[in-house]
């Protein structure tokens, strides 16, 4: 062990982070089921036995069977198909909602976090107000002024999380910018910009990474409230809680349609979910596990 | 205290009047000839640009709206005509029996849970709830609600399928209809109650003065009872406080199952038919709700626990 602190690189901050989570059982067995679930979406068009919005007219709300594994939905469609298919919409929606957040989030926590005084102030303020707003609500507020669609949506959902993570940042970034190591690199001169990407960013991330994996399971279910109130995407385009709404809606001559695309959103979230808490253990040697 | 806390709310709602009005400025194009729908006269949209104060600048418009907004009126329905304020009033009574009731059963079965977990960590019964626990979390809730329907109103009618009744009208007829909703809505609660009150339960039960407590010869229930739950007494109300909010949010999808006629379904019904001044009311009007719900949690901490107030 050297007696001088080494420079974090952001590198460093990640990669052990996944090799020990490879070692945790919880943690790879979600990792496990993110990488079959996103692989098939990639693959859809490939692996899934029927088109999306192929109809089989003798069969419509079908039982299981070896035709339609799942059963088929009131057109005629096959569920299995359009699970396939639903995941990439699914998958897109939170991905995206979290990657505007951390957008915005991330360089504004570290800037408040940084620069101190009234900066901080003021945007701590306005970070206050925004997490009184409910993501789902302004989220169906935008569509009301924008349109339908599932891109704005998740993108108004996005904006509503970017605090959450902002304030993580901004509290990390007020304790790294009192290490040594970035006073050394202010004295020798180094640009603002450069502490915060060299310096301050790989030791701030952590926490993010924790809070995008938990945030990516909040995304997902609200894409798929969006979607069944049918404020997301729109029909003949699968997803899963498009799926659930149809279901719902012949849920009395097919009650057991609403299951495989419940069971799907479910399954996912718990797996970011799962991740996400795993990684939060990792990092935070006080919490004693469950 | 108090009144400093009270100052700090000021900056905060001014900021979300802002927020909120801003809405108006994602409406794409013209705004008056939006508002006004397919097919509108030209006098029609003249009239509304007039309504909304359109011909004037957007701090001005914002000026009015506020001060409107302060005198309880948050403009018309373009749909119905009707004050967005009433069908406010209309659907909030509704929405907020659902939501008390949910937290009602959050807590009541939450915290047996995070207390049992919590006095025996590590055990399977720790893992067992903290199992159910992660499930809950992750359960989308209106999916929950259609099962609930499949099993609690259609295979067996205990509890009815859809729609709502006025508590005023009749209370018992009222919590029937709510049961449902607000049982689809504490999944997620119980587990968020149980959770956070395990780990800030463990955390004070491994503490150096509850040590004390059983080296003095304390019974563990009366430490339990006594010195436990009351050092976390202020995480658990921030807890409800958070739930409450949370809970808000999901009712308007869950409201979407049952066919409620709540918040939910007043934003959801003008966001798709681009009733604009409603989705704004209803908008707005959730955000004051949570502003005032974390302005109470702040205020009854502090008298839970008398340190905070000279923090």
């Amino acid at each position: 062990m050297s007696v001088v602190a080494p420079i974090p690189s952001r590198r460093r901050a990640v990669l052990p982070l996944l090799r020990r989570l490879g070692r945790d059982r919880r943690a790879a067995v979600s990792i496990a089921v993110l990488l079959i679930i996103i692989g098939a979406s990639l693959l859809a068009p490939w692996i899934a036995p029927y088109s999306p919005t192929a109809q089989d007219i003798n069969n419509m709300l079908s039982a299981p069977s070896e035709a339609h594994w799942l059963g088929t939905d009131d057109l005629g469609r096959d569920t299995l198909t359009r699970l396939i298919y639903g995941a990439s919409a699914s998958l897109y929606a939170a991905f995206l909602a979290v990657a505007v957040a951390g957008a915005l989030g991330v360089p504004v926590g570290m800037f408040a976090g940084y620069a101190g005084g009234w900066i901080d102030d003021v945007i701590s303020r306005v970070i206050d107000t925004m997490l009184s707003f409910p993501a789902i609500v302004l989220a169906i507020g935008v569509t009301g002024a924008l349109g339908i669609g599932l891109t704005n949506a998740m993108i108004a959902v996005g904006i509503v999380f970017a605090p959450q993570l902002a304030r993580l940042v901004r509290a990390r970034t007020l304790v790294v910018r009192q290490e040594l190591y970035v006073d050394a690199a202010r004295c020798f001169g180094a640009p603002t910009a450069h502490i915060l990407r060299r310096h301050v960013l790989p030791n701030a991330i952590q926490p993010v990474i924790v809070q995008v994996a938990l945030l990516l399971a909040v995304s997902l279910l609200a894409e798929a409230s969006l979607s069944f109130l049918g404020l997301g995407i729109q029909p003949p385009s699968p997803s899963w809680g498009a799926m659930l709404a149809r279901a719902y809606l012949n849920m009395e001559l097919a009650p057991e349609q609403v299951y495989p695309p419940g069971l799907a959103i479910l399954i996912t979230a718990l797996a970011f979910n799962t991740l996400g808490e795993s990684m939060r253990t990792m990092l935070d040697p006080t919490i004693k596990r469950p | 205290m108090i009144g400093r806390r009270l100052l700090q709310v000021v900056p905060v709602v001014v900021l979300a009047t802002f927020v909120v009005f801003g809405l108006i400025k994602l409406l794409p194009g013209d705004v008056a000839v939006t508002l006004a729908g397919e097919n509108a006269t030209e006098q029609r949209i003249a009239e509304i640009r007039h309504l909304y104060g359109l011909d004037r600048s957007f701090l001005v418009q914002y000026a009015g709206w506020v001060w409107n907004a302060l005198h309880g009126d948050l403009s018309r329905s373009l749909l119905s005509g009707e004050p967005v304020a009433d069908a406010i009033i209309r659907c909030f009574p509704t929405t907020l029996l659902i939501v008390a009731l949910a937290l009602l059963l959050s807590l009541a079965a939450g915290i047996p849970l995070g207390m049992a977990a919590a006095t025996k960590p590590g055990t399977w019964l720790d893992s067992l709830i903290m199992g159910f626990a992660s499930l809950g979390v992750a359960v989308p809730n209106f999916w929950l609600a259609m099962i609930l329907v499949a099993t609690f109103a259609l295979a067996y009618t205990i509890f009815p399928a859809t729609g709502s009744v006025p508590f005023s009208v009749n209370p018992v007829d009222a919590i029937r209809h709510a049961t449902l909703p607000a049982a689809a809505l504490a999944a997620g609660g119980v587990a968020e109650v149980a959770r956070q009150l395990r780990s800030s339960l463990v955390e004070v039960l491994s503490s150096q003065h509850v040590r004390t407590l059983h080296a003095k010869g304390l019974a563990p229930g009366s430490i339990l009872w006594k010195h436990g739950l009351r050092n976390v007494s202020v995480n658990l109300l921030t807890v409800a406080g958070l739930l409450a909010n949370r809970l808000l949010a999901a009712t308007v999808v869950v409201e979407a199952v049952f066919a409620i006629p709540g918040m939910g379904n007043l934003i959801v019904r003008a966001a798709i038919h681009r009733d604009f001044p409603v989705v704004q009311g209803v908008v707005f009007a959730m955000v004051v709700v949570v502003i005032a719900t974390n302005l109470l949690v702040d205020l009854l901490a502090s008298l839970l626990d008398p340190r905070i107030g000279h923090r």
